[in-house]
């Protein structure tokens, strides 16, 4: 195997363009602060990270297969409250959390229905869920958060507990990808959902139902960014009415640096590990390099621009090696 | 061989709204037969071929498989049937590799427990020699379908419609976007698949692609058949006349 084989074999792993980047990333912020590589921090970041990572490994899978999710920050924000609404009405708490992720299930079904059925671009779809979510999350609480209840203790345990030096958010986040990679990359499922997001006409002419493909990815998703917001909503021991605005932008924006197309039929599930690191690290290395808030966003966005202008140049490269 | 047709298509209709896209065709393939179906553009051609493969459903007609009368409801009973269509343009996932795009639907899989792994050896193994058969040498089938040239393209539609050894193969427009060298390869490849008793319907708007090979030719012109010949009755420059005529 020549050097030039090896190298065309590293450059064509889809996820080398973000690695890149979080490789300097890191570099950079470690030379503005060093504290950053500290341990306490990379615990602090690792703590955090699930939260946004989990939801753009749902998003991450939903765009491979041709789809989009802008509600997942309402669902993020809508999840915890039905839970924490169940268990003031007297219901346990697990039995108040399953019934809160049923419903995360049912609100993706009902944009796989509306996007599906009425031919509608789920981008637009969403776009309405989000805001219908958002605003009924309002309604409900007129603002105001629910306080965290002693009998939710159990259940904060089992989602964020702290084992040795991390918490056991960050295991199920890791078990979360490991069985969303066997899925992707190892099942026939993960084959069909490539074939969809590629190309819809060429799939549904082998036999595939789209449909089912897709619905199922957008209840994935649904069900995941329930899943983040419980996560945080323990973690902070607070159920915010607030909670997850503007993350659909980050989930999408990370999704798209880790390498998910828009387009469809593209996208790594290690890719999206990638991307929700390096947006969390950027927010994380921003602040102990003391920039204002304001920078976070121009760095995600600057990111983002870059990643994709570096992939495209990976790729013309690679084609020409041939 | 049984007298019946492989495959029978009676009186069938299709609208897409107010437009009639099909007005009562009858298309009959034999078992050893190559059919060439020809006509202009908007003849009907690939709305027929959508109702062979399942994609669309006839609204009035019978469809009748090997003497039995069937309904064509998606492309999935059409392939489990025996049926593999070639479609023009959108037959195989650009962003998938080669592998990939041969087993879509039909994937290997090792079982274990409840969960199927994808058999990526065999997938790869058995991609090669349905290549090979096809006297297609790729360097890897994890190439990407986007890394390879039209015919190449064409070369593993057709690779994968023969690895599921089809009773009926339908190419819509196989040759169109081919060199002269890869029609031809096209062409002598539908005649092999004969001589090992697969039939074919092979459409087209060139007529000088389909009767070298064809035995039996099927014209259509505005959603009507207006004629059928068996090879021996007829030449080319009659048959040329009856497509073009207005």
């Amino acid at each position: 195997m020549g050097i030039r084989h090896l190298l065309r074999k590293i450059l064509l792993l889809k996820e080398i363009g973000s690695f890149v980047m979080l490789g300097t990333a890191i570099l950079v912020f470690y030379l503005l602060s060093p504290p950053f590589l500290s341990l306490a921090n990379i615990q602090l970041i690792l703590q955090i990270a699930p939260e946004l990572g989990i939801m753009v490994t749902g998003v991450t899978l939903l765009m491979i297969s041709g789809e989009f999710d802008l509600s997942v920050g309402s669902v993020f924000a809508l999840c915890p409250i039905i839970n924490i609404m169940l268990m003031n009405l007297g219901l346990n708490v697990y039995l108040s959390a399953i019934f809160a992720s049923i419903a995360s299930c049912g609100i993706g079904a009902l944009n796989a229905v509306i996007t599906l059925k009425l031919r509608i671009p789920s981008f637009i779809t969403t776009l309405g869920t989000m805001m219908i979510w958002r605003g009924v999350i309002m309604l409900i609480t007129a603002g105001w958060p629910f306080p965290f209840l002693e009998e939710a203790i159990p259940l904060q345990k089992l989602l964020v507990g702290e084992v040795g030096l991390i918490r056991l958010s960050l295991i199920w986040y890791g078990m979360i990808v490991l069985v969303s990679w066997i899925i992707l990359e190892r099942s026939r499922f993960g084959n069909w959902m490539f074939a969809v997001g590629g190309n819809p006409r060429a799939a549904k002419a082998r036999g595939i139902n789209t449909d089912v493909v897709k619905a199922t990815n957008f209840v994935i998703a649904s069900f995941l960014a329930g899943l983040a917001g419980l996560i945080q909503a323990y973690r902070l021991e607070a159920f915010m009415p607030l909670a997850g605005i503007g993350v659909e932008l980050d989930v999408i924006a990370s999704a798209v640096i880790g390498g998910a197309s828009l387009a469809g039929g593209a996208g790594t599930v290690i890719g999206s590990v990638i991307g929700a690191l390096l947006i969390r690290i950027i927010d994380n290395g921003l602040v102990l390099a003391g920039a204002p808030g304001y920078w976070f966003r121009i760095f995600v966005g600057i990111v983002l621009v870059v990643s994709l202008t570096f992939n495209r140049i990976i790729e013309t490269k690679v084609h020409k090696m041939r | 061989m049984s007298k019946l047709p492989l495959v029978k298509l009676v009186n069938i209709h299709k609208w897409f709204g107010r437009v009639c896209a099909l007005e009562g065709v009858d298309l009959s393939v034999d078992y050893n037969e190559i059919v060439g179906l020809l006509g202009d553009n908007g003849a009907g051609k690939s709305t027929l071929i959508k109702i062979l493969s399942g994609v669309y459903s006839p609204d009035k007609g019978e469809i009748t498989w090997q003497g039995e009368k069937i309904n064509f409801s998606s492309p999935k009973n059409s392939i489990k049937l025996g049926i593999e269509t070639i479609h023009q343009e959108v037959a195989l996932i650009d962003r998938m590799n080669v592998m990939r795009n041969i087993f879509i639907g039909r994937e290997p899989v090792i079982r274990l427990g409840p969960m199927g792994w994808l058999n990526m050896k065999k997938m790869a193994r058995e991609s090669m020699k349905a290549l090979e058969k096809v006297a297609l040498y790729l360097r890897s089938p994890e190439a990407l379908v986007e890394e390879l040239s039209g015919g190449q393209r064409q070369g593993v539609a057709i690779a994968r419609a023969m690895y599921f050894k089809p009773k009926l193969l339908v190419l819509d427009e196989p040759t169109n976007n081919l060199s002269v060298k890869e029609s031809k390869r096209v062409l002598r490849f539908v005649t092999e698949m004969k001589a090992q008793g697969v039939s074919s319907i092979f459409i087209s708007h060139n007529l000088y692609n389909v009767y070298p090979i064809a035995d039996k030719i099927v014209i259509l012109r505005h959603g009507k058949k207006v004629g059928e010949f068996k090879k021996e009755e007829t030449s080319i420059d009659d048959l040329t006349e009856m497509i073009t005529l207005k």
